[in-house]
């Protein structure tokens, strides 16, 4: 008897809908046989027999939904088939993200870390207006209603990059936006990031305001000549003449398993250049928010989402015109035992180990940046001024990093108020290894964040 | 002399069938204008020269000695609101699309009355005004920028054209092609202008490229393209007419390869050691832009050697303000030093 494991459809799955069964119990299926339907948020795929034999029972009943990874969904009765997931096959379309442009087979990967969701905050949220509504909402679909609303609201908006369009985004973000928006308001280009970057950068300059999508900015890094030479440095170089509003976005940091070129984070890269805004959310509501900012600015900027909080919920503020100021970091959990500043995924990981600390008895407080450049320095200054200690958290190796800036500048703010000197928790200074173990060891985690908070509150 | 055109499509033979619309005979005023044209850039160049060896300019500083016909012809071409971009040798096309010569010459001298404040310098000047976008450093950056403008003008259907100047040095580089793939793809109204001046830096084309026909670099986009003789101003301005319809028209990008010839080395700090000084003279000798349309003045009695003196001294004249101002203007204020780092207004 052979189990059919519940498949992963790309290397972050975590679970999915089994919308429907092509076979029933007494069924005789021969590899490569299609078996059933599963679905995410993402796309919908066809899972394939592996091993020939008769189903024998079915385990999970289509329509059911959050299926995890790896759950055995039935029973193969076969002659001596090995035990092995049945991977997927991909449908013509829509298909799986793309993490990697090598071709993605179905490896039943997982995050070696599953993100849970953070500990709701407890603060009331200080931005929002009274009585407003809040709705769960994903980060995906957080920054897909920030765009269109964007594009609504203004007719020089609009969306290039690779797969935004008919694909309706390789990260399913820019969902529905061609079907709204049209073909010229939702471009397809070609993979030719160099390129793109700079059509994108002189349509900014001739006064029209792109959204350039990079599938993720692992990629952008051939066109980091367009963001920080041609739209980060023209206003200067023009005396104010030659504007580049415009946004560059995807995902950034290191997704799961797609081991060191495809896994890394650039805020410290982009937070060094003047002439950027820099921007990295950590929930729906400021991804949302921040993207709305984000495209109304009339400069460049980089904004770096995280593929692990693209399918997470979040309360997000309904109706209102949701716009999140650019520049200001939020503290989402008050403490006064040790001040934790994150940005990203990574403020999640400090409200886990917030959590943890407090059963230890030290009060933690999570700020997040939310901005890289500019950086809310105040706000963090005034957590350390309260709590006298400071780990920084990032996606990002150490060296020459963000939280290595944050640092910097507490020790010239603040040194008096220092009571042990400030940590830094980050990846490793590898290349992200492939190896799941190794992967976990490399980048930083819950546990880390906690040793680092007692070490500097000598606990 | 005669100067035929040898223009000839990527897509037709490269034996002069089906040139763009033949040798054009400018008219007296035409000519005149072209001529002063030209003879600005020139002076103009030739005095940023003298105040580089002053160390009033400092930096990189890249003449556009013997390439005028080109921007002066293009320009001809132009229609209102027309876009050009270039890459660093830039001075010429800023000149010709009506940019004051006081702030251009300011702003190579650093001076708060520079076209960019001082900030910028030589490479990097731009005139929203003007509809010029620079003036970029980096080579074949202005290559996808341009075709952006060029993407622009489709997104809002408003008829323009984008023109991007380019190098033979910088039309080896990659994103050059990605750019074309993409103006061909959508059929972006963009005029790709290559001027061919045969060095890149004191790399000679045949040294650096496998295909030395630029004209011929869009043929596997099917992008078409034509050969024109860069130093014949009538010749360059009849192909960048039908190069700039094309692009107007919807039918997608044109490339115009310019064959031309930098007579100064490539930067002021280039000594040219890689010609020979027999091989410049006989280009100035025989090809020079300028003394063509003198030719053709004079032959046809439009001008005698009393009009044109007195053409040379109000250029003179032009270029020697020029000169006083971006030598008195201040230098910028020290706190000129953050402003511009970011806009608040809206683009």
């Amino acid at each position: 008897m052979t189990d059919i494991l519940m498949p992963a459809l790309s290397p972050t799955m975590e679970e999915g809908t089994l919308a429907k069964w092509h076979v029933k119990v007494g069924d005789k299926v021969s590899s490569g046989d299609v078996i059933a339907e599963i679905e995410t948020d993402k796309a919908t795929m066809e899972v394939e027999a592996v091993d020939e034999g008769v189903i024998a029972e079915i385990l999970v009943p289509e329509g059911s939904e959050e299926v995890k990874v790896n759950t055995p969904i039935a029973r193969l009765d076969g002659e001596g088939g090995a035990a092995a997931p049945a991977p997927p096959a991909p449908k013509a379309e829509p298909a799986p993200e793309p993490a990697s442009r090598a071709e993605a087979k179905g490896d039943p990967v997982r995050a070696p870390e599953p993100a849970k969701p953070a500990p709701a905050p407890a603060l009331k949220d200080p931005e929002l207006p009274e009585g407003v509504k809040l709705v769960k909402q994903t980060v995906r679909d957080a920054l897909r209603d920030a765009m269109a609303e964007e594009m609504r609201r203004d007719d020089a908006v609009f969306l290039m990059g690779e797969e935004v369009a008919q694909y309706q985004g390789a990260y399913k973000v820019s969902r529905g936006l061609l079907d709204e928006f049209g073909p010229k308001r939702v471009i397809d280009t070609p993979i030719t990031e160099y390129g793109f970057a700079g059509l994108g950068t002189g349509a900014a300059m001739a006064g029209l305001k792109p959204i350039v999508e990079f599938m993720t900015f692992n990629f952008a890094m051939q066109a980091i000549d367009h963001i920080i030479n041609s739209a980060a440095k023209t206003l200067y170089m023009s005396g104010g003449q030659i504007k580049a509003s415009m946004v560059f976005r995807g995902p950034n940091g290191a997704a799961a398993r797609v081991a060191a070129q495809h896994s890394q984070d650039y805020a410290s890269w982009y937070g060094h250049v003047p002439g950027l805004k820099v921007i990295a959310p950590y929930d729906a509501a400021d991804a949302k928010g921040l993207l709305k900012a984000a495209i109304r600015d009339p400069n460049p900027v980089v904004f770096l989402e995280h593929e692990m909080l693209y399918g997470q919920e979040f309360d997000v503020p309904e109706d209102i015109d949701w716009v999140v100021p650019i520049g200001k970091a939020k503290v989402r959990r008050e403490g006064s035992g040790v001040t934790l500043v994150a940005y990203s995924r990574m403020v999640g990981l400090c409200l886990q180990a917030a959590e943890e600390l407090a059963k230890d008895g030290i009060e933690a407080e999570v700020v997040d940046l939310r901005t890289i450049r500019p950086m809310d320095i105040d706000t963090v200054v005034e957590s350390v001024k309260k709590t006298n200690r400071l780990v920084t958290v990032e996606e990002g190796w150490g060296p020459m990093g963000v939280g290595g800036e944050v640092c910097a500048k507490v020790t010239e703010l603040a040194f008096d108020w220092l009571d042990a000197p400030p940590m830094r928790v980050h990846q490793e200074d590898v290349p992200l290894p492939y190896a799941a173990n190794l992967e976990a060891l490399s980048l930083p985690s819950v546990d880390r964040i906690v040793k680092a908070a007692k070490a500097v509150s000598y606990k | 002399m005669a100067r035929g055109q040898t223009g000839t499509t990527g897509r037709r033979k490269a034996n002069g069938a089906g040139a763009p619309s033949g040798k054009a005979a400018g008219g007296k005023d035409e000519l005149l204008k072209y001529y002063r044209a030209m003879l600005l850039v020139r002076r103009f160049e030739e005095r940023a020269g003298q105040l580089y060896g002053m160390g009033l300019i400092g930096g990189f500083c890249h003449l556009y000695i013997g390439q005028e016909a080109i921007a002066v012809g293009v320009e001809a071409a132009k229609r209102p609101g027309d876009q050009i971009i270039t890459g660093y040798r830039d001075h010429g096309h800023m000149l010709v699309c009506g940019m004051d010569p006081k702030e251009v010459m300011a702003e190579l001298t650093g001076r708060i009355g520079g076209s960019s404040r001082g900030k910028g310098g030589s490479m990097h000047m731009f005139s929203t005004e003007s509809a010029f976008y620079g003036g970029h450093g980096i080579v074949g950056a202005q290559v996808p920028l341009g075709t952006g403008l060029a993407l622009a003008n489709w997104y809002r259907e408003d008829g323009k054209v984008a023109f991007a100047f380019f190098g033979d040095g910088a039309a080896n580089q990659g994103q050059v092609y990605e750019a074309f793939n993409m103006a061909e793809l959508w059929k972006l109204p963009v005029v790709y202008v290559i001027e061919n001046n045969q060095y890149a830096m004191g790399t000679a084309i045949t040294r650096s490229s496998a295909e030395t026909h630029l004209y011929r670099r869009g043929a596997s986009f099917g992008i078409p393209g034509a050969e024109v003789d860069g130093m014949d101003v009538l010749a360059v301005k009849a192909a960048a007419e039908e190069a700039a319809e094309h692009a107007r028209s919807g039918k997608g990008p044109y490339i115009l390869e310019m064959k031309t010839y930098r007579y100064r080395g490539h930067s002021m700090s280039d000594p040219a050691k890689y010609r020979t000084r027999e091989e410049v003279d006989e280009v100035r000798k025989t090809r020079d832009p300028i003394e063509h349309v003198e030719q053709m003045l004079e032959k046809n009695g439009w001008a005698d050697e009393a009009a044109l003196k007195a053409i040379d001294a109000e250029v003179k004249r032009i270029v020697a303000d020029a000169a006083e101002f971006a030598r008195t203007s201040p230098e910028p204020e020290p706190s000129e030093l953050y402003t511009d780092v970011y806009t608040e207004a809206q683009a």
